[in-house]
């Protein structure tokens, strides 16, 4: 089952939310942002290409126009493979764990997947950086100490989507946690029903500006 | 929990049998590691599992059926196949099953045991994982799990979640060694059954290795025993082989060569792949060392380099000549103390001159000197890097000895300011309590203390800038030495087997797994691809790195400022034994 949705981003910029439902045990969620805009290219090229053009005007030596060229495109290139990140993928399966997956605009995919054993809980945390912002986090267990947290892992990190459409993702993943939580084999074992309305965590950590 | 089939991608076009692999029970998941096929006698396979079982210490068995229809659906072959239930007991039994011409599987897991109404089977959600296996068999985890000690029957237990997969594919090698040209009762379906991988150099290179390993050790064993003989222990030779970085350079290279060519096999992974990174870095210094031998060799390059090098010497020596007649007269603007001015300026030219003596005697020795260092390029490139760096060392030793003057008077001097300047103001350094406490001084001492404070404060300005100037000529010093030094620890430390190996087999490094969910149909079980995730390079030269031999600086910025400050001398590239002054 596919479904598409838009939102917004925490900056006021479009967010295309893909869900698709393979199984009852596995979904995944695909936040894709706007691709390379043809006038900020355009803008950030002539900037440089127009410097250039200055500095040869004052030194008169050609050897700046082309350094100009060449760090125009390996900028690009380096901007399009390590920065610009167009699509983020979160994959949760039931009984193996949580895969996170980021594609960059040249096509590199960075994947990251935590097991289940080691997910204690997926939750939005609140952070307040110049005006308070919500972001969906995945907690992991302490090897050492079962009931402690050892890592916050933040999900979304490049797309920052708004509260709802973070609420949506949150419940879809709470519904395939809550089969880790109660297993359906023992009928006498105490059924936590899902919560509707999420907990947000109110922790005020000042985050660093990501 | 969902149960999770394990199932290997070769396996997938092979004919109808028996799954065969180990059932993991906490994860509630099965990793098939084999088929068998038809014909088979029940008692000859679970002999074979029981042999297997045995060698490898991976808990074998058989777990289920597996059903390829190629022709029309053969009922007879799918009531067989569920009889079988009853020959090989486990629970729970996979019935795997793929039609002809679909690309959707079905699966069924019966348990008997545990059911809610007895005599009839309960049935799990199975979701089947596809793996490579000969990929995950070749590839090692990082941080590797760690495994308990041999002694339980199931060694592969320790490991956790899907760890457990790699260990019981990476522990069962003796399950695939038998191909389908092998005449044994079981006939299997595995990675290897076309044919077991091997390589005719790899099997050649093993079996020369023992005779050329004893060989070359037994040379290393011999000239190590020649360097540790009492003759090179006389003083003042092993002080003159510790300030010298190729002998460090030279000692470093031997240890790893040693160690490359000791006859013991390499117990773990991680010492393996140590022994490998060193083997190559070794290769590429003696190939950039014969690079730059043929480059030196040719077109008369050494006579060129040696006819250049005393008119440099010359030209620095005339270069700080210069600058010391400039600090006698007026540096900058600033007025000196003429006398002492005139006596530190005299003192250092003399001791120019002494060293441009030095030089010319030395003149027609050079080019056979560096005919013959350049001859050391032939035992790598560090080695003439470090031998370079000892050079530039030796050529500029004038400069560490005016540099060596200037902090002494320095420092001589910010002592006496330091402790007049107590006594000006009345107080005393308390060397029992380490403090600073009041005195009353006679009239006579307060006098002569005053007058000398204001002498040596006159006088500053002058061995001030004196210091500052030959500071800053040995930092630059100090520079070109270390960038060398970096150089040659980049050589040293990089581990260019692991990067290669990540680059043209990124499988054998994994970081971890990824899925991917493959096309799926409602109603049927949900069918996951499972990848290895390879290393990122900046861990994989983090976690391989080769250590160094400790020529790096052991001070903060902080501190250097500090001794810098108090004249203190500063010995940044030294090795952390002589530290001392």
């Amino acid at each position: 089952m596919e479904n598409e949705q838009s939102f917004s981003d925490i900056c006021g910029g479009r967010l295309a939310l893909q869900r698709r439902y393979y199984s009852p045990s596995c979904r995944e969620f695909c936040l894709s942002s706007p691709r390379l805009s043809l006038r900020s290219l355009t803008v950030v090229t002539s900037t440089v290409w127009l410097a250039a053009y200055g500095l040869f005007t004052v030194c008169e030596n050609s050897v700046v126009l082309s350094a100009a060229i060449f760090i125009t495109l390996l900028g690009l290139l380096g901007y399009l493979h390590f920065v610009k990140i167009d699509q983020e993928t979160l994959l949760i399966i039931d009984s193996l764990g949580i895969q996170m997956t980021s594609s960059y605009a040249s096509g590199k995919e960075s994947t990251t997947f935590i097991e289940m054993d080691k997910v204690k809980d997926v939750i939005i945390n609140e952070a307040i950086y110049m005006k308070v912002i919500y972001y969906l986090c995945i907690l992991l267990k302490d090897p050492v100490e079962p009931h402690e947290i050892s890592q916050v892992v933040p999900v979304f990190q490049s797309a920052k989507p708004r509260l709802d459409c973070l609420i949506e993702v949150y419940r879809s993943c709470q519904e395939i946690l809550a089969h880790q939580k109660a297993p359906s084999t023992s009928p006498q074992a105490h059924q936590k029903a899902p919560s509707t309305s999420p907990s947000i965590q109110k922790a005020s950590i000042v985050s660093r500006g990501k | 929990m969902v149960l999770k089939a394990f199932f290997p991608t070769c396996c997938a076009a092979a004919d109808s049998g028996l799954l065969v692999g180990r059932w993991v029970p906490e994860q509630s998941s099965a990793v098939v590691l084999a088929v068998v096929h038809f014909p088979f006698i029940p008692s000859q396979v679970k002999e074979f599992l029981a042999q297997v079982q045995q060698t490898s210490q991976v808990g074998v068995a058989v777990l289920g059926t597996w059903c390829h229809r190629r022709q029309e659906p053969e009922d007879n072959l799918g009531h067989f196949l569920e009889g079988l239930s009853a020959i090989f007991s486990h629970e729970p039994w996979l019935q795997l099953c793929r039609e002809k011409g679909s690309t959707f599987w079905s699966c069924k897991a019966t348990r008997w045991q545990g059911s809610t109404s007895p005599g009839a089977p309960s049935e799990d959600q199975v979701m089947i994982v596809f793996y490579d296996q000969r990929k995950v068999l070749l590839s090692q985890l990082h941080p590797p799990a760690i495994l308990p000690d041999q002694e339980t029957g199931d060694a592969a237990a320790g490991a956790v979640g899907l760890a457990a997969v790699f260990h019981t594919v990476a522990r069962s090698e003796v399950l695939f060694r038998s191909d389908r040209f092998d005449e044994g009762p079981v006939r299997l379906s595995h990675w290897q059954s076309d044919g077991v991988e091997a390589s005719i150099l790899v099997e050649l290179a093993k079996w020369a290795s023992g005779p050329i390993c004893l060989l070359l050790a037994s040379l290393l064993s011999l000239v190590s025993a020649v360097s540790a003989c009492w003759l090179f222990k006389l003083w003042p030779l092993p002080f003159i082989w510790s300030k010298l970085s190729t002998c460090e350079q030279l000692r470093y290279r031997l240890e790893q060569l040693t160690l490359i060519f000791s006859p013991q096999k390499a117990e773990n992974p991680s010492q393996r792949m140590r022994k490998a990174n060193m083997c190559v870095s070794v290769l590429l210094d003696v190939a950039l060392g014969l690079t730059l031998l043929s480059w030196l060799h040719g077109k008369g390059r050494i006579e060129q380099l040696a006819d250049a090098l005393v008119p440099v010497a010359d030209r620095v020596a005339e270069e700080l000549q210069h600058l010391l007649q400039w600090l006698m007269g007026a540096p900058a603007g600033l007025k000196m103390n003429r006398a002492l001015d005139q006596v530190l300026g005299r003192f250092f030219l003399y001791h120019i001159h002494l060293w441009i003596s030095y030089i010319h005697l030395m003149s027609p020795f050079i080019e056979r000197i560096v005919w013959h260092v350049g001859l050391s390029a032939c035992l790598g490139l560090t080695v003439s890097l470090s031998i370079l760096s000892d050079i530039i060392a030796l050529l500029t030793f004038h400069i560490y000895c005016f540099y060596v003057y200037g902090a002494r008077l320095y420092c001589l001097k910010i002592c006496g300011l330091s402790s007049l300047w107590r006594l000006f103001r009345g107080k005393k350094w308390n060397v029992l309590r380490q403090r600073v406490d009041s005195c009353s001084y006679d009239l006579d001492q307060l006098f002569i203390g005053t007058l000398l404070f204001t002498i040596l404060v006159f006088l500053l300005p002058t061995t001030a800038l004196y210091y500052l100037v030959f500071t800053l000529l040995r930092l630059l010093v100090i520079t070109v030495q270390g960038l060398i030094h970096l150089l040659v620890d980049l050589i040293n430390s990089l581990p260019l087997y692991a990067l290669g190996l990540r680059l043209c087999r990124p499988y054998r490094l994994a970081a971890g797994v990824k899925f991917r969910v493959l096309e799926q149909e409602a109603g049927r079980p949900l069918r996951l691809l499972m990848q290895i995730n390879p290393l990122s390079y900046g861990r994989v030269v983090h976690t391989y790195r080769l250590p160094r031999y400790g020529c790096h600086p052991t001070h903060s910025w902080g501190s250097l400022c500090r001794k810098l400050f108090f004249g203190e001398l500063i010995y940044p590239w030294r090795q952390r034994e002589d530290k001392q002054d």
